[in-house]
């Protein structure tokens, strides 16, 4: 079976994000008969004498009607190479939250610029988020060549100002590869254009199916959140404990020693466990049932790590939060934190940065965060909780806060700052929005 | 490093979909698995008996009753419902109809009737979390949702409003009143469930594999007789060679011209397909450009 990329798109309102990847979709053949002719249908409905691929990805009635994206919509499509998951994200700033949902678990970004504005505010923003989040590589597909003529100098110019901002936040220069494309006409997405004659890079489709995937972590420190404790109580196992989770990180073979967190318990791996019979080791991804030699107190929100390397056990730590939420994030918050399994009460304790993704540079003690904004924060924990940094390992450094009153999610954190320390960089804005103001207002924003 | 242990696709999307399975029996009260006997709740039973064992799924089994069964189904239901020794509640359309509280649609169509009856049966046996067999790759609104999905107190699906879903960080909580869907096959394609169910010998009822059944044509799809009506006046009976793709309430569920007899002929008819399973066999998702996303809103699956 071949192997799985995660992507996710992004970039601004308009710039063409659902366009792409509905045509994806169609020059792989990965639509279907019916599907299309509703898409053809609607597009004719709408006047269009040339179907809009879009119409495969924007799957909510008022997306349609206001012809945007508001939220990630999730499409599968393989070729012979590779299995593809694709997150198409809102490029509209108030939806901002749908787009970090995508990015979260991809791999790689695509992220569109129109050719004609080049790298604007949204672009960078954007960008910071993907960096922010660890996705580890980018493609830059410089959309809508069609309407600058197909100009070289057009492209080069975007390129390299993208590559410099990408660059300051943290991206080394192989991880980012642009490519000029009409996701409209479908130029250099899958079909290699002849419009392009200067372009001898990849087409998007190349690229995605040879650029490399950063396996799961299995050579990282072994780390498992318990999720559940499985007592069957049964005739057949009158004593079966066994604590259900999935490997966050690592391998862990039989025989391992480990520790239980936070409580800092010490054990060791008797047996592996799934119904399909035991194993003698288990990697990153695996969900498995663990056995340890002792009778230990383990419940659900205990971490099992390896006794060699294991976490921090804290209860006052760093962390980057995007802050998600309309309601401002100001000192002093009392908020839940989800950490692996485990839900504590916690307090913002300090702001201490708002990072400007704009000028890629930092606001030392902030008076709040409030919607889409992302800054450095000072967290204490009612009880300790056992954490890695954000950047060594993107499962156990990421958690949630969450609003006790209404359970809602106010934003994504991140332990340590994974935004690299980028103060004094001047920014490369060139033309861009205030030139060309973002027109795309919305109908009826909703309630 | 070592790749022994690296998963393939169907290896991640089970580990997914435990790893799913286990949050909710960690985090909800009284969680309930949707389970109609198709192959989707077959494979959702599948895979929670997988997530628990060699503990019994800590959940019970719902059924929405459209009326409009197919006998295959129900007897397949019944007998994996004994099997694993699981509790099944029944919520009837049919009792509904009988004493008014919803009227039969002219159409004959029960599917959009099931919400109701549902979403009293989540009020009251206060179910929490609510396990579905929805996939993003069946329908483009469907490819929207969440995999934790908040409903409302009316069990409404509120697109606008979701929550951002980070990693794989579910956050389950919820008012009084409100609960969540919840989606653990949501990354599978129709061709995956059709590979892991080959994988693993799930056994399904008879009617997805080719069989001779009488049926007639409407709009486009091959209906069977059945307790919800039969061909109209122009509509002629044939027997054919068909297999059903996906298993609703019989009036609006139609069966394909097919000879695939066993899975791997099933596997190599769905890959070559140039219809999807709905489009093929749904006659409710045709009714307009939006109609699963409104049944959504209205509290649907
Ligand atoms: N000429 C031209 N037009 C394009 C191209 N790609 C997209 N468009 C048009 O740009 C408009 C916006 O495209 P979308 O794909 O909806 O943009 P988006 O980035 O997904 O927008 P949001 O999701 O709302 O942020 C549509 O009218 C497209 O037809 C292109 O390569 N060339
Ligand atoms: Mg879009």
């Amino acid at each position: 079976m071949s192997d799985l990329l995660r992507l996710a798109t992004a970039g601004s309102v308009d710039d063409g994000k659902s366009t792409l990847v509905g045509r994806l979709l169609y020059d792989t053949k990965s639509v279907l008969a019916d599907t299309l002719d509703a898409v053809h249908r609607a597009s004719a409905d709408r006047g269009l004498t040339t179907p809009d691929l879009s119409l495969l990805v924007d799957g909510l009635r008022s997306e349609r009607e206001q012809g945007i994206t508001i939220d990630v919509a999730y499409r599968y499509f393989a070729t012979p190479k590779r299995s593809f998951v694709l997150a198409d994200t809102p490029g509209h700033v108030q939806y901002t939250r749908n787009t970090v949902t995508g990015a979260s678990t991809a791999q790689l970004g695509v992220l569109l610029v129109d050719a004609r504005k080049g790298v604007i505010e949204q672009t960078r923003r954007h960008a910071a988020v993907l960096a922010l989040l660890g996705v580890p590589r980018l493609v830059l597909a410089v959309n809508k060549i069609d309407l600058v003529d197909f100009d070289e100098v057009t492209f080069s110019r975007i390129a390299k100002e993208f590559t410099a901002h990408a660059t300051a936040l943290g991206y080394a220069e192989d991880a980012v590869v642009e490519i000029p494309v009409s996701a409209l006409a479908g130029d250099n997405v899958v079909e290699r254009s002849t419009r392009t004659p200067w372009y001898d890079g990849p087409t998007l489709l190349e690229h995605l199916e040879s650029v490399p995937v950063d396996a799961d972590a299995h050579d990282a420190p072994f780390r498992f959140p318990v999720q559940y404790v499985i007592r069957p109580r049964t005739p057949e196992h009158p004593d079966y404990r066994g604590y259900a989770g999935q490997v966050a990180a690592g391998t862990v073979r039989v025989g391992d020693e480990i520790a239980v967190l936070p409580a800092g318990l010490r054990s060791a791996v008797t047996g592996i466990d799934t119904a399909d019979g035991p194993l003698q080791e288990a990697a990153a991804g695996q969900s498995v049932t663990l056995l340890l030699a002792h009778d230990l107190d383990i419940s659900r929100g205990d971490l099992i790590a390896t006794a060699a390397q294991p976490p921090t056990v804290t209860d006052e730590f760093e962390a980057t939060v995007c802050w998600l939420s309309e309601k401002a994030l100001t000192p002093g918050a009392r908020v839940l934190v989800k950490h692996g399994t485990r839900t504590v009460q916690a307090i913002v304790t300090e702001l201490r940065t708002r990072f400007d993704e704009q000028k890629l540079a930092s606001t030392e003690a902030p008076d709040s965060l409030s919607l889409n904004e992302i800054g450095q924060v000072a967290v204490r924990t009612a009880e300790p909780i056992p954490v890695d940094d954000y950047t060594k390992d993107r499962r156990t450094g990421a958690f949630l806060v969450i609003d006790a009153a209404d359970g809602s999610t106010l934003a994504a954190g991140l332990v340590g700052a994974p935004l690299p320390e980028v103060d004094g960089v001047d920014s490369c804005t060139e033309g861009g929005d205030a030139a060309l103001p973002d027109t795309h207002a919305l109908v009826s924003p909703g309630p | 490093m070592t790749t022994a242990t690296a998963l393939d696709t169907l290896g991640r999307l089970e580990s997914e979909a435990i790893h799913i399975f286990r949050e909710v029996a960690g985090e909800f009260d009284r969680p309930v698995i949707l389970f109609s006997g198709g192959k989707d709740s077959t494979l959702l039973l599948h895979l929670a008996v997988k997530a628990f064992w060699p503990a019994p799924v800590p959940f019970p089994l719902l059924h929405v009753d459209t009326g409009h069964n197919f006998e295959e189904v129900i007897e397949f239901r019944d007998k994996v419902v004994a099997q694993h020794g699981l509790r099944l509640e029944v919520a009837k359309v049919q009792d509904y109809i009988d004493d008014g509280r919803l009227a039969e649609r002219p159409d004959g169509t029960r599917n959009p009737l099931q919400t109701v009856p549902l979403l009293d049966a989540i009020t009251n046996h206060k179910f929490d979390a609510v396990f579905g067999g929805g996939r993003r790759d069946e329908e483009r609104a469907r490819a929207k949702e969440r995999i934790f999905s908040l409903r409302n107190a009316f069990g409404q699906w509120e697109p606008r409003r979701q929550r951002p879903e980070l990693w794989n960080l579910y956050n389950g909580r919820h008012r009084p009143g409100e609960h969540v869907r919840v989606f653990p096959l949501s990354n599978w394609t129709e061709l995956d469930v059709w590979h892991y169910i080959a994988r693993e010998g799930i056994e399904l009822p008879s009617i997805y594999y080719a069989h001779r059944r009488e049926v007639y044509l409407r709009d486009g799809m091959w209906l069977a007789e059945g307790p919800w009506g039969g061909p109209r006046d122009g509509e002629e009976k044939v027997e054919k060679t068909v297999r059903y793709r996906t298993v609703g309430d019989g009036s609006c569920t139609g069966a394909v011209e097919s000879d695939a007899a066993d899975i791997s002929a099933v596997i190599a008819e769905v890959a070559a397909s140039r219809l999807t399973e709905r489009g093929a066999t749904r006659a409710d998702d045709r009714l307009s450009e939006a109609a699963m996303e409104d049944r959504k809103r209205e509290g649907y699956f």
